[in-house]
């Protein structure tokens, strides 16, 4: 704690840390204020004498009606749900193994391989995405979720590998030997003792990883191009702005909706998250 | 006689028989091969094959839906001319360079202040994550309707206390968009840097502080001599997947401005979209996308380098 004086907490501590707090969440509460807010009142110019910024005297919920029944929403989320999903579960299947065997095993090549695993991790999404664009089309796969539930684990297999492998190294060899002692073969020595250990990194990692997918971009907007098939974030992108027109309430109540998702998965988790950020910067 | 006649008559018991696949997972390389298969086809087919596809690409003047022939480098050359593509590496090293410098240092202070004791720490720490979880697309659209020229409540708070007297167009003055944007990122980023590098802090000693506090070091002088340098591996880390999250960012500019007024905020990669999908070009496109390569390169190649560093002290 700060010593000396009263005022100095108050001008070292909370002011700043206040600061901090509404800078970082002010955005959140436009979001849900817009969302609720009456047309008239949205479009009244900042100059206007009863410009009201900070809160409504007539909420309403036309705007949510309105996405939920006039747009795809629903079917927007119902997509992102189900590539999140599936692009985790494949992200965990492969990361747990490559992890297991980069940690545990030796093996020609496990320093390349490892090397290799990592540098994908840092490749960005914005690298490869034209030409990653032809050769899924070549796959027929564009315009389908596949295109996105096949190329999601590209960035996330290297972080749940990258995560995964901390939490391996650190489970003593001697748990695995006397299994085998016992007469287990290697690989039920590593599906029932040791995966079963890395469960809270498997957690971590999972959940950081659905937030990942959620969170996609590029690859969404470039590999997908019906309405139906869009991700929250493309959907809301591209069909709430018709041409040079904003629809400001719908959009930020699909903003608002389109975050719920992984605002709930994260509130649960809280520290599994934190612990998938942490590790997946220490490595 | 007895002994070896009880074995003679004793049936010899086999081992449970193990299939093929059994005793090959047995020899560490076959298991490890095995583990690793599914990584290696997912990445080899969506990562390698398109890096190779797209230097293949731009060499050629591949257009959508029209096969292209080989051009050599003639792409690259083109981009070198390209006024708009010097714009936009410039604005991408500026976006990249100060972006990250705010972040590390309101990161760096707001990780300080949470690795204090106060009620309600693990309440704060878990909402201040909120921005870096929250689809970057979707708070981003929050950020755009708050820049909004008419209708902005920024304009507004800033004419309520006195600073500004007529409208600031935030995204709309080519003077000024890139410093907008680089706002949102900043706000976007301040909370990875800061939950990081608490991590970090969390790991200092506190006996340390004490020891140099007791010596009679200052505050700033015990941050400077004591807690840096100790936070230093963790903040290189954090420093460099930034430089290359932001160095190819591209969500925050499409949904603030695409790229405008007049390119001033165009980066690598908002260029190749609206290049390679926009127009069409996609050998052109490709080749925009590729002349980041050789940045991220010496990023990774850094951090790899600090990486064996650390590890072998």
């Amino acid at each position: 704690m700060i010593e000396g004086a009263k005022w100095r907490r108050w001008v070292y501590f909370y002011i700043p840390l206040s600061g901090f707090v509404f800078w970082l969440l002010f955005p959140f509460y436009w979001m849900l204020v817009t969302s609720i807010r009456p047309d008239r009142e949205l479009y009244r110019p900042w100059m206007a004498p009863n410009y009201t910024p900070f809160w409504t005297a007539h909420p309403t919920l036309v705007h949510v009606m309105d996405l939920l029944t006039e747009t795809l929403f629903t079917r927007w989320m119902l997509n992102t749900l189900f590539i999140a999903i599936v692009s985790t579960v494949i992200s965990l299947f492969c990361g747990v193994f490559a992890g297991y065997a980069l940690s545990r095993l030796k093996f020609p090549f496990a320093g390349s391989l490892g090397a290799g695993i990592f540098i994908t991790y840092l490749v960005p999404q914005t690298l490869l995405f034209i030409p990653l664009a032809d050769i899924i089309r070549n796959f027929h796969l564009g315009d389908t979720p596949w295109a996105l539930i096949l190329t999601y684990p590209t960035f996330l297999i290297p972080f749940c590998t990258w995560l995964l492998m901390g939490y391996f190294k650190a489970i003593p060899r001697e748990l695995e030997e006397c299994a085998r002692i016992d007469g287990a073969t290697r690989w039920k020595a590593m599906l029932y003792i040791i995966i079963p250990i890395a469960v809270p990194g498997i957690m971590s990692a999972g959940i950081f990883a659905f937030t990942l997918s959620w969170n996609e971009f590029i690859y969404a907007l470039v590999f997908l191009s019906s309405a139906e098939q869009k991700t929250v974030s493309v959907g809301v992108t591209s069909e709430l702005v018709r041409g040079d027109v904003f629809y400001w309430g719908q959009l930020m109540a699909g903003a608002l909706l389109g975050s719920i998702p992984v605002a709930f998965i994260y509130s649960f988790f809280v520290e599994h998250y934190v612990a998938g950020l942490t590790g997946s910067v220490k490595g | 006689m007895a002994i070896s006649e009880a074995v003679g008559q004793r049936p010899f018991v086999r081992a449970p028989r193990r299939g093929v696949a059994t005793r090959l997972l047995e020899d560490e390389r076959w298991l490890a091969a095995a583990l690793l298969l599914p990584t290696v086809v997912l990445l080899g087919l969506f990562i390698a094959y398109p890096f190779i596809e797209g230097v293949l690409l731009s060499v050629t003047d591949t257009k959508v839906g029209i096969p292209g022939h080989f051009v050599a480098l003639q792409n690259f050359i083109a981009l070198w001319h390209d006024s708009i593509f010097g714009t936009a590496v410039w604005n991408t090293f500026v976006y990249t360079a100060v972006a990250t410098v705010f972040k590390l240092a309101l990161g760096l202070w707001l990780a300080l202040l949470l690795n204090r004791h106060f009620r309600g720490k693990a309440f704060t720490r878990a909402f201040i994550l909120l921005p870096f979880i929250i689809p970057t697309v979707l708070s981003t659209f929050a950020w755009k309707w708050m820049f909004d020229p008419t209708f902005s409540v920024i304009n507004w708070s800033l004419f309520q206390l006195g600073l500004i007297h007529g409208r600031i167009n935030w995204l709309g003055d080519p003077n000024l968009a890139l410093i907008s944007v680089i706002i949102v990122n900043v706000w976007r980023g301040v909370p990875f840097f800061a939950i990081s590098l608490l991590a970090g802090l969390q790991t200092i000693n506190p006996e340390l502080q004490e020891a140099a506090a007791i010596d009679g070091a200052r505050p700033w002088q015990r941050f400077w001599h004591v807690t840096w340098p100790l936070l230093l591996p963790v903040t290189m880390v954090v420093v460099l997947f930034s430089v290359i999250q932001t160095f190819a960012d591209f969500q925050l500019v499409y949904v603030l401005t695409g790229g405008g007024p007049a390119n001033a905020t165009q980066l690598f990669a908002t260029y190749a979209y609206q290049v390679g999908v926009g127009t069409g070009l996609l050998s052109e496109g490709a080749a925009i996308s590729l002349a980041m390569f050789p940045f991220l390169l010496i990023v990774v190649v850094v951090q790899l380098l600090y990486i064996r560093r650390v590890e072998v002290h």
